[in-house]
């Protein structure tokens, strides 16, 4: 236990048990991103999967659109210690994505226009943990919570669902993105607290 | 960086009717980035805690770290830091933290700053830092705020943008503006930005921070008028209880 502080009692025990350590929570949607938000029309927008190999596999907005989508419902937990739980989503799933790529390579790198990267280990992708997600709460995403597409890996901390994402890069080597070479965990399971390098 | 560590209060200065700075004494502090935050925790007696993240307002090189707080409706870290909180009061902080929204004197280009409401405090960082580092490159501060009495830092800002050469400051007042005000109240928008910021040509990076409305418009206003997006550096405040 801490350093009790004087004169400090709380109000926000009840919702404890359903939060990762140190998150609190919210009902608005916060945003949070490094520079400015790109705008990306959907007939210029691409998503691409390229392969150890080398081998590419592209979709245009129609090719993501005509995939089978899911509807799903999960938790959201930002490094910036918000929570907002039972967020709705819409989007096609990783597993389907990366059903026909020829790959054993475990570390996917993620980038996003704009210029944004981050990385996920693969298995962190698969088995229905991961979408390509473009729907919000009924509507298309909005652009500042990553519209027209962004990644969504619900089990780690927010900084790891790319918005705007635009391609996977899958490696055997392991490159940190763009938040985990400025201090953050290269991980971000907020379940095990994994805020910041150690 | 991961361990949290026992800072003292002491000292409390209101800013506004809502906000108010705490001047924290820690000891072995090695000092922070202009623009870093840190992490308070406080514990209640039967070991609850809560734990919110805070801008640091002091210079790079300062001994107190200044954090400045905004009360925010049922937040119960910052009612308890701008009401509860007194001088000699013992509080957990981890940092500093942060290593994207920072600026250091080193950086040869000129630099825009574009603060909305408390997005000032990191942004105030930047100034002290420029001012005691003496860096000869142009800072310019576009502060936007709902009225003068919502203005942070107001006098030591005014002091600043007088004495220092390199350094100037511009305010839009959204609802109110002060008497003999020039221009009518409302929100930033591209002629203002054209007159009170570092033109494009100058190549200044530029550090947006605020509500997530006005860091929108902010750096996609900053982005039409020519500025290269990878030089546009964003932080937005969410709501931190």
């Amino acid at each position: 236990m801490g350093v009790v502080t004087p004169g400090f009692f709380g109000r926000g025990r009840r919702q404890d048990a359903e939060l990762p350590p140190g998150q609190y929570l919210t009902e608005d949607f916060p945003v949070l991103s490094a520079g400015p938000t790109p705008a990306v029309a959907l007939d210029d927008w691409e998503f691409s999967i390229t392969a150890e190999s080398g081998d590419v596999q592209r979709w245009s907005w129609k090719d993501l659109q005509a995939m089978p989508r899911e509807s799903f419902t999960v938790d959201l937990h930002c490094v910036t210690r918000w929570s907002k739980l039972a967020t709705e989503w819409e989007g096609v799933s990783l597993d389907a994505l990366l059903a026909d790529i020829g790959s054993s390579a475990d570390f996917a790198f993620i980038s996003s226009y704009g210029g944004y990267t981050t990385n996920v280990p693969v298995e962190d992708l698969l088995d229905g943990k991961a979408w390509v997600a473009f729907g919000y709460d009924g509507e298309a995403l909005a652009p500042e919570h990553g519209g027209p597409a962004r990644l969504l890996v619900p089990h780690l901390y927010l900084w790891k669902s790319a918005k705007w994402v635009r391609g996977i890069t899958l490696s055997n080597v392991d490159e940190p993105g763009f938040w985990e070479t400025a201090g953050y965990h290269n991980y971000g399971d907020p379940w095990r607290e994994q805020r910041y390098w150690e | 960086m991961s361990s949290w560590r026992v800072a003292t209060v002491v000292g409390i200065r209101e800013e506004t009717a809502t906000a108010r700075t705490l001047a924290l004494r820690v000891p072995e502090w090695s000092g922070h980035r202009a623009g870093q935050h840190v992490d308070i925790r406080l514990t209640a007696p039967d070991g609850y805690t809560a734990t919110r993240s805070y801008s640091i307002a002091s210079a790079s090189m300062a001994d107190e770290l200044d954090v400045t707080v905004e009360r925010v409706a049922d937040g119960e870290v910052s009612s308890f830091l701008t009401e509860g909180v007194a001088e000699g009061v013992p509080i957990e902080i981890r940092g500093p933290l942060g290593g994207w929204f920072v600026w250091s004197p080193d950086q040869p280009e000129p630099v825009q700053l574009v603060a909305g409401g408390s997005g000032i405090v990191p942004l105030m960082a930047m100034v002290r830092t420029h001012v005691s580092a003496a860096a000869a490159r142009h800072m310019r501060l576009l502060y936007s705020v709902r009225d003068p009495g919502s203005v942070f830092y107001r006098d030591e800002l005014l002091e600043r943008a007088t004495s220092q050469a390199e350094l100037s400051v511009d305010y839009v007042f959204t609802r109110a503006i002060p008497a003999g005000w020039p221009t009518p109240p409302g929100r930033i928008n591209a002629p203002q930005l054209s007159l009170h910021t570092i033109s494009a040509s100058e190549r200044p990076t530029c550090y947006v921070c605020g509500p997530t409305g006005f860091v929108e418009t902010v750096a996609n206003l900053l982005v039409a008028a020519g500025h290269d997006q990878s030089r546009i550096r964003t932080e937005r405040f969410g709501p931190t209880g």
